[in-house]
């Protein structure tokens, strides 16, 4: 099975994307904040990150700068998720190493339509109108 | 709803645009009227059955046109996309090497961002296309979804199924809460009314038809009779490209499938019998 690291400091955001990520057939680990996040992936490296921007201790840009440096730390599919939703924010997230971007709010056919854009999970059957 | 409510519906839908329901389509009957006959200032379908047998022809349109528009994302399904990057350009940047264009037809574009798909994909192969004429041709039976697809503009939720953020970086500006797909991307997609029912011989030849998930509502005869004209008009090694739930298979012989490339087909050399639109064609929407 594979693991999405969910990094968000709100609880309720963490709820509503380990739902839907685990209806996607991940197994969920989560962090509060870009430095829990780091910590984890240390011990072991998820598949896939979803990654809220703005947050304490340590941001989510910060993060994926830090994440990418790590030994292995280009593997994972980072899609950030975030309230950002300028096109310049995207761009360094782009030129930060990202892989994705969603622009909150957020829902179900969102997160399936970019994890299957990046590979993290295979096209959903075709369905008729 | 009820069952007499339901099949007058059907019935209108019917004879109004060729849509055929099967009898199980209650739901997304509601689902699109509903909000349709609110807007009317009318309380249920019951009662917006009742105005249209007293003959408004303005809300049987507003039915038709409800009932018709479907829902449609960027690279919808991704494959026929993949498909035409992959197959389709490839063939004919070959076989049109001498004449150095080609016509594309998205015979059911809804709010466009079928053919705009197309166009950033024709924009991402660009170095190939130097020199190259590509014409993109968008129609679709409402004038509404038509306008809206002129002016380009997506709401975020749009932006974000199906459409790679690399791409929208690349091609949309924002416009307040809006996306709006660059103008050079929009002058490569010409828009026009057009419903499948009534002749479009006039559109010209076209190397690839994109006529996906609209067929689906039309009854048998009308496929096989939209399907014979749509031969007529392509080029005899033209690309036609179907909804995922759609065939030629058990309807008709005039395209064949591609092997190993689901929903791709091409012209089979076999003669239509379908010279004109079907006798005593459907009223057109707006009409």
């Amino acid at each position: 099975m594979k693991t999405c690291l969910v990094v968000d400091d709100s609880s309720v955001v963490r709820k509503i994307a380990r739902r839907i990520l685990e209806e996607l057939g991940f197994s969920v680990v989560e962090a509060e904040d870009g430095e829990q996040a780091l910590e984890l992936c240390t011990k072991s490296l998820p598949d896939a990150i979803l990654l809220d921007w703005n947050m304490p201790v340590m941001d989510g840009y910060d993060f994926l700068g830090r994440l990418r440096r790590m030994p292995g730390g280009e593997t994972p599919k980072v899609v950030f998720c975030t309230t950002e939703n300028d096109i310049d924010h995207i761009s360094r997230a782009l030129n930060a190493g990202a892989n994705e971007y969603i622009m909150k709010p957020f829902d179900k056919e969102i997160v399936a339509a970019k994890f299957q854009e990046v590979g993290l999970i295979q096209a959903l059957s075709a369905e008729s109108a | 709803m009820n069952q007499p409510d339901y099949e007058f519906l059907r019935k209108l839908l019917r004879d109004k645009s060729g849509l055929d329901l099967s009898a199980d389509k209650q739901y997304l009957i509601e689902s699109r009227l509903l909000p349709l006959a609110r807007k009317a200032g009318l309380a249920s379908i019951s009662d917006l059955v009742q105005k249209l047998k007293d003959g408004s022809s303005t809300l049987i349109s507003q039915v038709v046109e409800a009932m018709t528009t479907n829902e449609t994302f960027f690279f919808r399904d991704k494959v026929p996309f993949d498909h035409f990057r992959d197959v389709i350009m490839p063939e004919l940047l070959k076989a049109r090497a001498n004449r150095k264009s080609i016509r594309i037809w998205c015979a059911a574009c809804s709010t466009g961002q079928e053919p705009y798909s197309l166009a950033m994909s024709l924009k991402e192969m660009s170095g190939a296309l130097s020199g190259w004429r590509v014409e993109i041709v968008a129609t679709d039976l409402s004038q509404e979804v038509l306008e809206k697809s002129k002016a380009g503009l997506y709401s975020q939720f749009e932006v974000q199924r199906g459409l790679p953020i690399q791409l929208l970086v690349k091609y949309f500006k924002q416009a307040g809460e809006l996306w709006q797909i660059n103008s050079d991307v929009r002058g490569m997609v010409q828009h026009r009314q057009l419903n499948l029912l009534h002749d479009f011989s006039q559109l010209g030849t076209f190397d690839v038809v994109f006529c996906r998930n609209v067929l689906i509502y039309f009854d048998q005869d009308t496929k096989i009779n939209i399907f014979g004209r749509l031969a007529k008009l392509m080029e005899p090694d033209g690309f036609l490209v179907l909804g995922a739930a759609e065939t030629v298979v058990g309807l008709t012989d005039v395209f064949k499938p591609l092997a190993d490339r689901r929903g791709l087909y091409r012209p089979s050399g076999v003669a239509s019998t379908a010279k004109a639109p079907l006798p005593g064609a459907r009223v057109a929407v707006g009409n």
